[in-house]
C-alpha cells in the first residue's frame, strides 16, 4: 500500500528552438518523488537538471522552449496542462523554487521586505476574503519567515535593500520568500553553488533544518555529489538530458550500476585513496542539437556495444533502483 | 580506464568548415542579424539613394536653371503634374528640382556638421578619459555645462551672434554636437583603460600616443559610428530648423528648411511647396535613423534581440 | 538622500555660471563693435564712445564678465531694441506660456509614452508591437515645424477641429493671474469655458511638439522592458506566484524607467529649443517666439536672454529628474 507519489514525471522531452538549430534538452525523463523525501538531481552543467525543474513551474519561455512528450503530475494534476493562471495558484503556496545566484534573482530596486511582502500577499489571493492577511499582519508573517531562516535582526533587514545585504543573506531571503505560502514541495536549483564554502555549509544545514521542522519534500539540484550525501534520501542521476540511473543515496554509493554513474564516483578523490593524478571520464559531451539516438553516453562508454544505439529502458536493477543501460556490470564495479 | 581518443581532437581530420566553426557562425550571425533586420536594410537603401541623388542630382533634374531662382511668373505655384511632380513655387520654379538639388546641400551640411563635432570631440573625450585627474574634470565639466543648454537655443544664440548664414549655421550646430562625443569617449577609454592589453603595452613601453591611437581608438569605433550615423540625421533636422527660422540658408539656395518657411506662407491652396521639402527631410533622417539603429544591432550584441 | 540633493544643487549653481560664461563668451564673438551694437543704427561716434565706457566695454574681459554677472544677478539683461522693453520684462512676460505648452507636451509625451513602450514590449512581435514601433521610429524623423504646419493644415484649416494658432481666442479674457499659468489660472478661477477654449488652443501645438519625444520614450521604454523582462528577479517573481501585473507593471517597469528617464531628460532638452519652431508655426506667446522674432532682426540681448532662462529651466529639470533617480534607484542614493 504505497502513497501515491507527490510529484510524478514521465517521459518528459523539450525542445528549445535556437539560431543554431533545435536544441535537444531533455529526453524521455521519469522519476518519482514521495511525500517527505528529499531527492538530488545530480549530473554535470547543460545536463538538463535545471531545465527540468523549471518546466515543472513553466517557467521557461515558451517559444522557444516546446514540450513534446510527456506530463508532470503533482498530487495528480498535470502540471503542463495547466495555463498560465493556474500554474499561478501552484506557484508558492503549492511548490516553490530558489535559484541559484542570490544577487541576480532579488529586484535591485526593491526593499528586501517590500518583496517577500509582496509575495505573502500573493499568496493571499487563493484565500478566501474573510481569511486574508491586511498588509500589517503580512509584514509580521515576514518578520517571522526571517527569524525562521536565521537571519539577524529581521525587523530592520526588511527595510534594507539587497545590495547591502551578504550573499548567504540574500539567499536566506530567498528562502524564507519560498517558504512563506507554506508549499509541500521546494525545488533548490544549485542554491550553494553561488557562495563561499563556509556559507554553503550553513545554508545546506538551514534546508535540512526547515526540512525537518515544516516536512518539505526538497527537489535538490546540483552538480556537488557531497551536497547530495549529506541532504538527500534519493538520487537521480542525468547525462546529457537522459536519467541515466536512480537509487537511494546508499545504494548509489555502493553500489552504483550505470557507467557514468561509476565514473562520476570514480573521479571524486579520495582521502584514503591516494592517487598521483585524477580519473575523469574521457570524451566530452554529445551536441545536443544533433545528439545519437539511443543513450547519449554511448561515445564515452567503456561498455558501449551496438545496442546502445536503441534506448534502454530505466530497468529495475534492486528496491527502489533504476538504470538505464544495456550492460551494466550489476553494480559490482563500486 | 579505456583510452578512446576521441577523433575530434584530431586536428587535421577536421574539415576547413570545421575548423573555423566560430568565425563563420559570427559572419551567419551577423548578416542573419542585419539582413533579418528589414528596416535596417531600408535604411542603409534610403541613404544610398539619398547620397547617389546627392551626386549626379545637377544632372538628371529636369530643370536645372531652376537651381538659383530663374524666375518664371507665367507657371507659378502650379500644384504637382505630369511636367511638375512636386508642382512650382512662387517664382515659378519646379519644386522637384530644388528638392533634388537641396539633397546635395544637406548631405554636405550633415557631413560637415558630424565630421566637425568628431573631430573636435573625440580626441577630447580620449584625452580626458585617458589623463584623468584635473584635466579629465575640466574637459567634462566644460562639457556638462555645454550640454545643459538645449541644442537648438544654443544654436540659434551663435548664429544670433555670428549673422544668419549656412556656413555660421554650420559652426554652430558642430558647437552644439561635439559634447555628446566627447562623453561617450570619455566613457569608453576610460572603460579601455583598465585593459589588459593596455596595460601590457604601456609595460613593453609604448607611449600615450601609441596606445591611445593603435589601442583604443579603435575599440570606440563602434559606438562613434552609431552615434555619427543617427547624428547626421539629428543634424540635417538642426540645419532645416536653423532654415525654416531664417536663420540657415538663405533663399535663393534650395535648402529644404528655408524653402519650408517661404513656403509657409502660401499655405494652404499651395500646399505641395511645403509638403514635399518636408517628406525629403523625413525620408532622408529616416535612413540615417534606421541605419544607425541596425548598425548598434550588429556592433553591439547587448541591444540584439 | 538630503545630502545628494544638496550635493546636486552646488553643482546645478557651479553649471549656472558655466552657462553665463558660455553667453557672455557669445556675445562677445559676435561681428562688429558691442558698443556700436548697442547704441544702436544711428549714434555717432561720440555717443558709441559714451555708450562704450559707461557698459565698462574697453575693461579687460574678466572684469567684463564680473560686470555681466553682477548685471544678471540685479535684473539687468539689457533691453529689446524690437519691443523697447527691458529684456527682463519680456521674459517674464513671455516664459509662462512657453511653460506651460512645454509641460503640457512632456507630461503628454511620458503618459502616452511609458506605457505604449510598456505594451510594445509585453506583445514584442506581434501586430500591435509593429504598428508601435512604426510610429516610435518614424516620429524621430519628423521636423517639428513641418509636423506643425501639417496637423494646422489637416486639422485646423481642412477639418476646422481646432483653432489655428494662439494661446486663446482674441476676443476672450484671460483670466486674472494666480500662478501665471493660463490652463492653471483658469482651473483655479472656475472659468471652465475659457479653459477648454486653452485646452482647445494648445492640442495642436503640443502635438506637434511632444511627438518626436513621444517617439523616443517609447523606444527606450520598450528596450529597456525587454531586457528587465529577461532579467533573473523576474524569473524569481514570476516563480512566487506573484501577478503577471505586478511583475510587468511594477518590478520591470521600476528597473526600465532609470535609463528611460535618462531620455526623459535628454528629449525635454529637445523640446525647449523645438518650442522655438513650434511657437512660430502656431504664434504662441513664448519665449521661443520671442528668440526666434529677436534673432531675426539681430537684436542681441533677448536672444541671450531667452538662452539664459531656457538654459536654466533645462539645468532645474535634469536637477529635478537627477532626484527622482535617485529615489527610484537606492544604489545611487548609496554612491552619493
Amino acid at each position: 500500500m504505497t502513497d501515491q507519489p507527490l510529484l510524478s514525471i514521465r517521459d518528459l522531452s523539450l525542445e528549445f528552438d535556437t539560431f543554431d538549430g533545435v536544441y535537444k534538452a531533455i529526453d524521455s525523463v521519469s522519476f518519482d518523488l514521495a511525500k517527505g523525501e528529499s531527492l538530488g538531481i545530480v549530473g554535470e552543467t547543460g545536463c538538463g537538471k535545471s531545465v527540468t525543474a523549471k518546466s515543472i513551474l513553466g517557467l521557461l519561455p515558451s517559444p522557444p522552449a516546446r514540450w513534446t512528450s510527456g506530463e508532470i503530475r503533482f498530487q495528480g494534476q498535470d502540471l503542463l496542462s495547466l495555463g498560465e493562471s493556474g500554474l499561478k495558484r501552484v506557484r508558492g503556496t503549492d511548490i516553490s523554487m530558489i535559484f541559484q545566484d542570490p544577487m541576480t534573482y532579488l529586484n535591485p530596486v526593491f526593499s528586501v521586505g517590500a518583496q517577500l511582502i509582496d509575495v505573502i500577499m500573493a499568496h493571499q489571493r487563493l484565500q478566501p476574503r474573510s481569511t486574508r492577511m491586511s498588509r500589517r499582519e503580512a509584514r509580521a508573517h515576514a518578520v517571522d519567515m526571517l527569524g525562521q531562516v536565521h537571519l539577524p535582526s529581521p525587523e530592520q533587514q526588511l527595510d534594507n535593500y539587497p545590495y547591502q545585504l551578504s550573499g548567504g543573506m540574500r539567499q536566506r531571503v530567498l528562502i524564507a520568500m519560498a517558504l512563506s505560502g507554506a508549499p509541500r514541495l521546494l525545488i533548490a536549483d544549485e542554491p550553494t553553488t553561488a557562495l563561499d564554502v563556509t556559507i554553503q555549509a550553513q545554508i545546506l544545514a538551514l534546508i535540512k533544518e526547515l526540512v525537518a521542522d515544516l516536512g518539505l519534500s526538497v527537489i535538490l539540484i546540483t552538480h556537488d555529489l557531497g551536497v547530495v550525501a549529506d541532504l538527500c534520501d534519493r538520487v537521480v542521476v542525468m547525462y546529457a538530458g537522459q536519467v541515466v540511473e536512480d537509487a537511494r543515496v546508499a545504494d548509489l554509493f555502493n553500489a552504483p550500476h550505470h557507467p557514468y554513474t561509476q565514473g562520476l564516483l570514480a573521479a571524486v578523490p579520495h582521502p584514503g585513496r591516494p592517487a598521483s593524478a585524477l580519473t575523469g571520464i574521457a570524451g566530452s559531451l554529445p551536441n545536443l542539437l544533433a545528439p545519437p539516438s539511443g543513450c547519449r553516453f554511448q561515445a564515452r562508454c567503456p561498455l558501449a556495444s551496438d545496442a546502445c544505439g536503441r534506448r534502454p529502458p530505466l530497468a529495475e536493477v534492486g528496491d527502489r533502483h533504476h538504470t538505464a543501460c544495456w550492460n551494466h556490470d550489476g553494480g559490482r564495479h563500486a | 580506464m579505456t583510452d578512446t581518443v576521441s577523433k575530434t581532437t584530431d586536428l587535421e581530420a577536421l574539415s576547413w568548415r570545421e575548423r573555423h566553426h566560430s568565425a563563420i557562425r559570427q559572419v551567419r550571425l551577423y548578416s542573419r542579424t542585419f539582413a533579418r533586420n528589414g528596416s535596417a536594410m531600408f535604411g542603409l537603401a534610403l541613404v544610398l539613394i539619398f547620397v547617389v541623388v546627392a551626386i549626379i542630382g545637377p544632372w538628371i533634374v529636369p530643370f536645372p536653371e531652376d537651381a538659383v531662382g530663374a524666375v518664371n511668373m507665367d507657371i507659378k505655384l502650379q500644384p504637382p503634374d505630369a511636367v511638375h511632380w512636386f508642382g512650382t513655387d512662387e517664382v515659378g520654379n519646379d519644386v522637384f528640382t530644388r528638392v533634388v538639388l537641396g539633397t546635395r546641400l544637406t548631405v554636405q551640411i550633415a557631413c560637415i556638421v558630424t565630421g566637425i563635432a568628431i573631430l573636435i570631440g573625440v580626441p577630447l573625450g580620449m584625452v580626458a578619459g585617458y589623463m584623468g585627474g584635473v584635466v579629465q574634470e575640466v574637459i567634462m565639466r566644460i562639457t556638462d555645462v555645454f550640454l545643459s543648454v538645449p541644442g537648438l537655443i544654443l544654436a540659434i544664440a551663435i548664429v544670433g551672434a555670428l549673422g544668419p548664414g549656412i556656413v555660421n549655421a554650420m559652426l554652430a550646430l558642430s558647437l552644439v554636437w561635439w559634447p555628446g562625443y566627447v562623453r561617450l569617449v570619455q566613457a569608453k577609454t576610460l572603460a579601455l583603460k583598465n585593459e589588459i592589453y593596455v596595460e601590457a603595452a604601456r609595460s613593453i613601453g609604448a607611449g600615450p600616443m601609441r596606445i591611445v591611437f593603435v589601442h583604443i581608438l579603435p575599440n570606440c569605433a563602434s559606438p562613434i559610428v552609431v552615434k555619427g550615423s543617427m547624428d547626421m540625421g539629428m543634424a540635417i533636422l538642426g540645419a532645416a530648423s536653423l532654415g525654416f527660422l531664417g536663420l540657415g540658408a538663405q533663399p535663393p539656395e534650395p535648402e529644404w528648411g528655408a524653402m519650408i518657411s517661404i513656403a509657409r506662407n502660401y499655405l494652404p491652396d499651395w500646399w505641395w511647396y511645403s509638403f514635399f521639402p518636408g517628406i525629403a527631410i523625413f525620408i532622408t533622417v529616416l535612413g540615417f535613423n534606421l541605419l544607425g539603429d541596425g548598425l548598434r544591432d550588429i556592433l553591439d550584441p547587448k541591444h540584439r534581440e | 538622500m538630503l545630502w545628494f540633493t544638496v550635493k546636486r544643487s552646488l553643482m546645478m549653481a557651479l553649471m549656472l555660471c558655466g552657462l553665463l560664461a558660455i553667453t557672455f563668451s557669445i556675445s562677445h564673438i559676435a561681428p562688429g563693435d558691442p558698443a556700436a551694437l548697442a547704441a544702436g543704427p544711428d549714434a555717432t561716434q561720440e555717443m558709441i564712445e559714451r555708450i562704450r565706457s559707461e557698459y565698462g566695454l574697453d575693461k579687460p574681459l574678466v572684469q567684463q564678465f564680473f560686470l555681466y554677472l553682477k548685471g544678471i544677478v540685479s535684473g539687468d539683461w539689457g533691453r529689446s531694441i524690437n519691443t523697447t522693453r527691458p529684456v527682463w520684462d519680456d521674459l517674464v512676460n513671455y516664459f509662462p506660456a512657453t511653460f506651460e505648452l512645454v509641460v503640457f507636451s512632456i507630461a503628454v509625451a511620458i503618459i502616452l509614452g511609458v506605457p505604449l513602450g510598456v505594451v510594445a514590449a509585453v506583445f514584442q512581435n506581434t501586430p500591435l508591437d509593429h504598428a508601435i514601433r512604426v510610429i516610435s521610429v518614424s516620429g524621430v524623423a519628423l521636423p517639428m515645424f513641418w509636423l506643425g504646419l501639417m496637423v494646422q493644415l489637416y486639422f485646423a484649416l481642412q477639418l476646422g477641429w481646432f483653432p489655428l494658432g494662439g494661446q486663446i481666442e482674441m476676443m476672450t479674457d484671460p483670466p486674472q493671474p494666480i500662478t501665471h499659468l493660463l490652463l492653471t489660472d483658469a482651473l483655479l478661477r472656475g472659468e471652465f469655458s475659457t479653459f477648454v477654449e486653452g485646452l482647445h488652443h494648445i492640442v495642436l501645438p503640443a502635438v506637434a511638439l511632444c511627438f518626436p519625444a513621444l517617439a523616443s520614450i517609447i523606444r527606450v521604454n520598450r528596450a529597456e522592458m525587454l531586457e528587465c523582462l529577461n532579467q533573473d528577479y523576474i524569473v524569481n517573481a514570476r516563480a512566487q506566484g506573484l501577478s503577471t501585473f505586478r511583475v510587468v507593471g511594477l518590478y520591470a517597469l521600476k528597473n526600465a524607467m532609470l535609463p528611460t528617464m535618462a531620455m526623459i531628460g535628454l528629449r525635454f532638452g529637445w523640446m525647449l529649443g523645438g518650442t522655438v519652431l513650434v511657437e512660430s508655426v502656431f504664434d504662441w506667446p513664448g519665449i521661443g517666439l520671442y528668440a526666434v522674432e529677436s534673432a531675426v532682426n539681430s537684436d542681441f540681448e533677448p536672444i541671450m536672454g531667452a538662452t539664459i532662462v531656457l538654459g536654466f529651466f533645462f539645468m532645474m529639470t535634469n536637477f529635478l529628474i537627477d532626484i527622482v533617480y535617485g529615489t527610484l534607484d537606492p544604489r545611487v542614493r548609496g554612491q552619493v
